[in-house]
C-alpha cells in the first residue's frame, strides 16, 4: 500500500458537528499543497448513530478510505466512539479524543451499559492519548457549539501545518459572525496539549 | 484553472453548470440528494424537485424534446422508478443531451437494497459513464452530454456513496458556449413510440451500441495506466482507488465507460499480462463480459459479492487472510443505533399503534427507525408507496378479526412519491386496512427537503401546497381524521374508530419535523424527572426518546430512575403522557 499517504479518523455521534471539523480538515491540508480525500457517509446514521469520516492527505491519494490499522490519528468527539474505532489506528499513532460521553440508545434505554474508563483503556494501549475537555473550552471561548474547533486546535498540535494556515482554513469555511469564537477556541484547544 | 475542493455531487453539479444544462430534475435520495441541492447556485439551471424520479426523469426528457440539455438525478431505487421511461427514451433518443446520475449505495449505509445500477446501462442499452474521483465527476459529466449528443442517446452517469459523499480536489472550467436556443421542433416517428416508429427505432439503437463500442476504445476516458509488473487490473468507478492502493506495481486499465466496454482494448490489454484481476463493487458486471471474450480473470470467484470494497477488504480477499492490525477492541461494545429526534411527531403515533396491536405494513423514510427496539411497531417496509398497498392486499386474506388490525403507514412525501395510487387502490376496492400519512411537513430522511405538500420549491420560492384532506376525499376516502400524534388520547381515539371500520380510511397524523428549515417545529420548556415520584418503571425508556436516559441504582429503593436531558428535550410531553406516576414535571415548576 502506498506509504506516504496520511490519515486521519474522526469518529464522533451525528449532530456533534464532525462534518465541519473534517471539512477545515481537509480544507487546510489542502491549502497547505497536499492532495486530498475525504470521506463520509450521510443520511440515516446522522439521526443520533455512529458517525465517522476518513481524511487521507499526501503527494498522492488514491482510496478515500483509510484501510484498517494505518489510521495516523484517530480523532474523537466522543469516547465510546473513539474506542470502537481504536482498530483503525496504526501502531504508534495518536489519540486526540473529546473527554466526552454521549450514552446510545441502548444505555440510555438501560438494556446496555456504557464501558467504564474509556480513557484508561485507551492509554493502556496506545503511547500517545490526548484527553481535551472540550466542552469546558467551548464555554470559555464564549460558545458551547464551538467544541468542534477547540477539539481541531488540540490535533493541531500532532500536525505539522502553520497555525496561519488553520486560521485561513477557518475563515474559509465558518461564518463570518461565528469566527471570533472559534478562533478563540481554536487558540484554546491548541494550548491543551 | 481555480482549484477547490469537492464532494462528487458538488462536482457533478459543477459539471451540469460547466456543460451547459438549463432544466435538473430529481427527488431526494441518499446519496444522490445534494446533487440538485447544489445544481440551484447555478442561476442559468431551472432545477426542481419533482415527486417520484420518474417524473424527473419524463420532465428532463421533455426539456430534451425542446432542445435545452438537462439532468435527472436519482439513487439506485429511484431508477427502478424512472425505468419506464428510460427504456423508451433509449429508442427515441435525445434532441439536447440528456445525463441521468444514478448514485449506488454498495453496503446500504442508507438504502434498503444495493442493487448494482450499472445492469441498467445493459438492459436498457445506453452508455454509463462511471467517475473515480470528483475531478471525474466533473468532467465525465461534461463528456456525457457530448456523448449524448453524437450518438442520439441517454447517457447513464454511476456514483456511489464513496464518490458521491467523498470529496477531493477539482479543477474548475468554464462552461461551454454555444449550444444551440431551445425551440419547438415537431420530429413524430422520433419522439412518438407507436410500435410502427419503435421498430424502425430498435436497429439504430443496437447500432448506436456497436459504434460506441468500437469508438470508446480511443477515448481518454478509458485508459491503460503500465505498470511495473505483468499483473493486470480491469476497473473503475471507485473500485480503481483501492485497486492503485492494492496493485501499486500493477498495469491497469481504467474503465471511465463501463457499458459498452471497449472490447478491443480490453484484449490487448489481457495480452500484454501475465495475470489479470478484476476488481468491481458488488455485481461481476466487467467480470461476465470478460469472460464471455474467452480470457480468463481472477474476480468475484474470490472477491465479495456483498457490501463496499474497501483496500483491506480486497487483499483480504486475495490472500484469504483476515485483516490484521495492532489495536483491538476485546470487549463486546453497546451498539448506537440512530434514532428518531427528541420531540418527533412518529414517536406518539407509533407508540399508539403498538399499544393497539396494530400490524403496520410501513414504509421508506426517517419513520422506519419505528421498526427497532424499544418502539418496534413497523411490521413490514418494502419500497416507496407499498406502506398502503400492502396494507391492501394483507387484509384481503385475513379472516375478519385480523383485518381490523392492519395499518399501512407512509410519510407526506413518500405519499406524493407513490403513495397516492397505492392509497387509490385502497379505496378503489374497497379495503377495511387503514391508512395513516405522517404529515411532518418534509422529505425528512433526506434531511429535510421541500415536496409538493409543504408550500415550496427547491429553490425556496412559494408553491401551492397539496391539500392532503381534499386529496384523500378526491380519491373518495369518506372516513379522515387529522389528529396531532403527540396528543396520545386524541391518537389512540382516532386509531381504534378507524380501524374499527370496515371501509377505507385515513388518519392524517400532523405535525412539523423537528428538522423543519424554517423555525415552525415546537420546542417549549423542557421537562424534568420529579425524583420523589418516579418509581422505576421504566414505561418513559419504551418510547425511545433521546432526551430520556436510565440511571442505575437511583430513587430510594435504587431501582433506577429516569433522567431528562434538559438540552435535547423539546418538551413534546409524550413521556408525561405515558407516564403513570405523574414523575415528569415542567422546569418552570408546574
Amino acid at each position: 500500500m502506498a506509504n506516504n499517504v496520511k490519515g486521519i479518523l474522526l469518529t464522533g455521534v451525528g449532530g456533534q458537528g464532525t462534518l465541519l471539523a473534517s471539512e477545515v480538515l481537509s480544507e487546510v491540508l489542502m491549502l497547505a499543497g497536499f492532495d486530498v480525500k475525504k470521506s463520509e457517509i450521510h443520511g440515516m446514521s446522522q439521526r443520533g448513530g455512529s458517525v465517522t469520516s476518513h481524511v487521507r492527505w499526501g503527494e498522492k491519494v488514491f482510496s478515500p478510505l483509510i484501510p484498517e490499522g494505518t489510521a495516523d490519528i484517530l480523532f474523537g468527539f466522543e469516547l465510546l466512539e473513539t474506542y470502537r474505532s481504536l482498530s483503525m489506528l496504526r501502531k504508534g499513532g495518536a489519540v486526540v479524543v473529546n473527554d466526552l460521553k454521549i450514552a446510545p440508545g441502548p444505555v440510555a434505554t438501560g438494556t446496555e451499559t456504557y464501558p467504564e474508563d474509556i480513557p484508561g483503556k485507551l492509554k493502556a494501549q496506545v503511547d500517545d492519548v490526548l484527553l481535551v475537555d472540550g466542552m469546558e473550552k467551548a464555554h470559555q471561548a464564549g460558545n458551547y457549539r464551538t467544541v468542534n474547533t477547540v477539539l481541531l486546535g488540540a490535533l493541531s498540535n500532532r500536525m505539522e501545518i502553520a497555525e496561519e494556515l488553520w486560521h485561513k482554513a477557518l475563515e474559509a469555511q465558518v461564518p463570518e459572525k461565528f469566527l471570533q469564537e472559534n478562533l478563540k477556541a481554536f487558540a484554546l484547544g491548541r494550548k491543551a496539549a | 484553472m481555480e482549484k477547490t475542493i469537492l464532494s462528487g455531487n458538488e462536482a457533478i453539479a459543477r459539471g451540469a453548470y460547466e456543460a451547459g444544462v438549463r432544466v435538473a430534475s430529481a427527488y431526494p435520495g441518499t446519496p444522490s440528494t445534494e446533487i440538485l441541492e447544489n445544481i440551484t447556485q447555478y442561476k442559468g439551471i431551472d432545477s426542481s424537485w419533482a415527486p417520484n424520479e420518474k417524473v424527473a426523469l419524463e420532465v428532463a426528457i421533455g426539456a430534451s424534446f425542446g432542445g435545452a440539455r438537462s439532468m435527472a438525478t436519482m439513487k439506485h431505487v429511484g431508477l427502478n422508478v424512472a425505468a419506464d421511461p428510460l427504456f423508451t427514451l433509449s429508442y427515441i433518443g435525445v434532441r439536447g443531451g440528456l445525463v441521468l446520475v444514478v448514485a449506488d449505495d454498495p453496503e446500504m449505509h442508507s438504502s434498503q437494497d444495493e442493487q448494482d445500477s450499472r445492469n441498467y446501462a445493459k438492459f436498457a442499452k445506453v452508455p454509463m459513464l462511471e467517475p473515480s474521483d470528483s475531478d471525474e465527476a466533473r468532467l465525465f459529466t461534461r463528456i456525457a452530454y457530448e456523448i449524448s449528443e453524437q450518438f442520439d442517446t441517454p447517457v447513464l452517469l454511476r456514483s456511489t456513496t464513496r464518490l458521491s459523499h467523498g470529496k477531493s480536489i477539482v479543477n474548475l472550467d468554464d462552461p461551454v458556449t454555444g449550444l444551440p436556443e431551445p425551440s419547438l421542433k415537431r420530429d413524430p416517428s422520433k419522439l412518438v413510440m407507436l410500435p410502427a416508429n419503435a421498430r424502425q427505432r430498435h436497429p439504430l439503437v443496437e447500432k448506436r451500441i456497436v459504434d460506441l463500442e468500437k469508438w470508446a476504445c480511443d477515448q481518454t476516458f478509458n485508459r491503460v495506466e503500465t505498470g511495473e509488473s505483468k499483473v493486470g487490473v480491469i476497473t473503475s468507478g471507485i473500485a480503481y482507488q483501492y485497486a492503485k492502493e492494492v496493485f501499486p506495481d500493477a498495469s491497469v486499465l481504467k474503465l471511465g465507460m463501463v457499458y459498452p466496454l471497449p472490447k478491443q482494448m480490453i484484449r490487448d490489454f489481457a495480452e500484454s499480462v501475465d495475470k489479470l484481476y478484476i476488481i468491481e463493487e458488488l455485481d461481476p458486471f466487467i467480470e461476465e463480459a470478460v469472460r464471455a471474450m474467452g480470457i480468463e480473470v481472477i474476480g468475484k470467484d474470490l472477491l465479495p459479492v456483498c457490501g463496499e470494497l474497501t483496500p483491506e477488504r480486497i487483499e483480504s480477499a486475495l490472500s484469504g487472510k483476515p485483516v490484521d492490525t495492532d489495536y483491538k477492541v476485546k470487549e463486546e461494545l453497546p451498539g448506537r443505533p440512530p434514532m428518531l429526534c427528541p420531540g418527533c411527531g412518529h414517536r406518539g403515533l407509533f407508540h399508539t399503534l403498538k399499544q393497539l396491536g396494530a400490524f403496520v405494513t410501513g414504509d421508506i423514510g426517517c419513520y422506519t427507525l419505528a421498526a427497532l427496539p424499544p418502539l418496534g411497531a413497523m411490521d413490514s417496509c418494502v419500497c416507496m408507496g407499498a406502506g398502503f398497498s400492502n396494507a391492501t392486499g394483507i387484509a384481503k386474506v385475513l379472516p375478519e378479526n385480523e383485518r381490523q388490525k392492519v395499518v399501512g403507514v407512509m410519510g407526506d412525501s413518500t405519499f406524493l412519491h407513490t403513495g397516492v395510487n397505492s392509497l387509490m387502490d385502497l379505496v378503489y376496492n374497497n379495503s377495511t386496512a387503514t391508512a395513516v400519512i405522517l404529515d411532518n411537513s418534509a422529505t425528512g430522511m433526506t434531511g429535510r427537503q421541500d415536496n409538493p405538500a409543504t408550500g415550496y420549491t427547491l429553490k425556496g420560492g412559494d408553491a401551492p401546497a397539496v391539500d392532503l384532506e381534499n386529496l384523500c376525499q378526491a380519491l373518495g376516502v369518506k372516513h379522515i381524521r387529522v389528529i396531532d400524534p403527540n396528543d396520545l388520547d386524541l391518537t389512540k381515539k382516532a386509531l381504534q374508530e378507524m380501524m374499527a371500520l370496515a371501509e377505507p380510511s385515513v388518519v392524517i397524523a400532523r405535525r412539523v419535523c423537528m428538522l423543519e428549515r424554517r423555525g415552525n417545529a415546537e420546542r417549549t420548556t423542557p421537562l424534568f424527572v420529579l425524583e420523589d415520584k418516579c418509581v422505576g418503571c421504566r414505561s418513559c425508556l419504551k418510547i425511545s426518546c433521546p432526551a430520556i436516559e436510565w440511571r442505575e441504582g437511583a430513587g430510594e429503593k435504587g431501582k433506577g430512575q429516569a433522567v431528562v436531558n434538559a438540552l435535547l428535550c423539546t418538551g413534546c410531553k409524550v413521556c408525561e403522557q405515558v407516564c403513570n406516576f405523574d414523575a415528569f414535571g415542567e422546569i418552570d415548576g408546574e
